[in-house]
């Protein structure tokens, strides 16, 4: 069976090896401490297989994960001047190529659909291929490998230096930002587990009006909306606001349809993901990602959206779900 | 109520721009003690988030071959490529991906595109290759607003589309909650079906705030390409 496991240890074996190239490279001002954050996580990702499993201490890696934190937060992390080919040269290199070069691209997509709807049914002696419940990660992380191997071979690329150089020239560029949804999970757990959902939701219901319906929809959608934008993830707004609202007020007292209102509850956060620096994975990695120098670029661009949507789905609700 | 002191941390260090990093340590660290935790335990905590949310981070595993595309002209050839659709603009262009992306979502392919896979190496050089085509050079302003939304075309193609399929994430969450606490026998398809509605309204509401991008283009390259005009008649 191929498991997940096996693909977070690549991730964090790679890491480790780019960590030692940034701290052999010159170029970058600050290599030491680049290398030390980027050896850290990859570190940090083989280690936490057995967090996973409880066969060793967390507090270690919560101090490693803090210590990374430090690290990018206070400027110790820069970025080395990439090796690359120049712009005349990738101009001439895509004419030789052509649509050709698409194929390795495409590659990743494709295996990753195939895992996801037909190696996902496949057994071998009696086990499930993929991992259960992973199957779409290891599409994702068996693709990228494939089209490794076949973008090598495609341009006759012998050294796999180059390949992993220029990841690590994307991962200097994206910097602290990798981290930051990792750590904003973490944030999420704690949360929980420190009693914050219960305050809101207490907070909630002390200003929730009796026998309105209209204020009660808009509270649930808007408490979803405003939530999320906190915690990041409209999964842990939504049992918050569903347990303080959605059910006992719209589908208890007021008689709704369970499914439509939990369905554009959800939906109602999702707009709220759209617009808050904390659902990270979504708009600062992005921004990094694409080099903008405005890292909220992708969150203007979605705002006007995002209300919209917040209006449709409180009128979707209490047109259709009462 | 005092436990909440954390949530402001977050919205204080998000609003005054400090480093995301520190912002969310120093949350994490002050919720935890405040709400009860010993040191150690906040440490673990802090622990087990990595080590369970590593899925969020495992796309870096598609960089390198992304990175050696790129090195050998992989952009490049993205706009050559949407340079011979002269229809294709921008907006339209963008209105497609959203297009494509909300059904991959809704059929269950959420990985089949993304930021890192699709984003960078194919979306942005292709919505900046129509830009391009008809107005030459972008300017700085221009390139991060066409890569602005091209992200956000990404983003709600995702989050509009993911709801109507029945395996995903949110809509196991929902039927897993309310069926445990409350003892419900909710299915899944139910709560597929009202996602419709919304999905529909996202792509209407953000593919035709795409197609507009194509005349907020026009309107601020062409009055630059007015100043630069101006700016050589006035140099002569």
């Amino acid at each position: 069976m191929i498991k997940a496991e096996w693909f977070y240890w690549l991730v964090g074996l790679s890491f480790l090896v780019m960590a030692s190239q940034m701290v052999t490279d010159r170029s970058n001002p600050k290599r030491f401490g680049t290398g030390a954050f980027w050896g850290l996580i990859g570190a940090g990702f083989i280690y936490s297989s057995w967090v996973v499993t409880k066969q060793a201490p967390a507090e270690p890696l919560g101090a490693a994960v803090l210590v990374m934190a430090c690290l990018a937060g206070f400027g110790f992390t820069g970025r080395g001047t990439p090796r690359t080919t120049t712009p005349e040269q990738r101009t001439a290199s895509a004419v030789r190529f052509g649509n050709r070069l698409f194929v390795p691209a495409l590659t990743i997509p494709a295996v990753a659909m195939a895992c996801a709807i037909g190696v996902k049914h496949l057994t071998f002696g009696g086990e499930p291929v993929l991992q259960e419940g992973s199957e779409t990660i290891l599409g994702l992380g068996i693709g990228a490998v494939v089209a490794l191997v076949v973008g090598m071979i495609m341009l006759r690329e012998k050294r796999i230096s180059v390949p992993v150089q220029s990841g690590r020239s994307m991962l200097e560029a994206m910097g602290w930002a990798m981290l930051l949804p990792q750590m904003l999970a973490t944030l999420g757990a704690i949360f929980q587990v420190s009693g914050v959902g219960d305050q809101v939701g207490k907070l909630t219901t002390a200003v929730l009006p009796e026998d309105s319906l209209y204020i009660a929809i808009v509270v649930y959608c808007v408490g979803m909306f405003a939530f999320t934008m906190i915690m990041g993830n409209a999964f842990a707004a939504f049992p918050v606001m569903t347990a303080a609202v959605g059910w006992p007020v719209l589908i208890g007292h007021f008689d709704g349809n369970p499914a439509a209102v939990l369905a554009i509850g959800m939906l109602a956060g999702f707009c709220g993901t759209l617009v808050t620096p904390m659902a990270a994975n979504f708009n600062i990695v992005p921004a990094a990602l694409l080099e903008l120098k405005d890292q909220y670029g992708p969150i203007k661009a979605q705002l006007p959206t995002a209300g919209i949507l917040l209006g449709c789905n409180i009128l979707i609700m209490a047109l259709f779900a009462f | 109520m005092i436990v909440l002191l954390g949530v402001l941390v977050v919205v204080i260090g998000f609003a005054t721009k400090r480093n995301p990093l520190l912002v969310v340590g120093v949350a994490g660290i002050a919720t935890g003690l405040l709400g009860g935790l010993s040191p150690g335990k906040v440490l673990a905590a802090f622990g087990d988030g990595f080590a369970g949310s590593r899925a969020v981070t495992i796309f870096a595993i598609t960089l390198p071959v992304i990175g050696l595309l790129e090195r050998y002209g992989l952009q490049e050839q993205a706009r050559r490529l949407i340079a011979r659709f002269a229809k294709l603009t921008t907006g339209r262009f963008l209105a497609l991906y959203l297009g494509l992306r909300q059904i991959g979502a809704a059929v269950g392919l959420t990985n089949v595109f993304g930021h890192a896979q699709t984003v960078r190496p194919l979306a942005v050089p292709m919505a900046e290759g129509a830009a391009e085509r008809k107005y030459g050079q972008l300017p700085e302003r221009t390139r991060e607003k066409v890569r602005s939304f091209s992200a956000s075309a990404d983003n709600v193609g995702l989050f509009f589309g993911e709801d109507v399929f029945l395996a995903v994430g949110s809509i196991l969450l929902i039927t897993g909650f309310v069926n445990t606490t409350y003892g419900t026998h909710l299915e899944p398809l139910q709560l597929a079906l009202w996602a419709i509605p919304t999905a529909v309204c996202a792509f209407v509401v953000h593919g035709w705030r795409l197609l507009r991008l194509d005349r907020q283009l026009e309107r601020e390259l062409l009055t630059a390409h007015v100043h630069d005009t101006a700016a050589v008649e006035a140099a002569q």
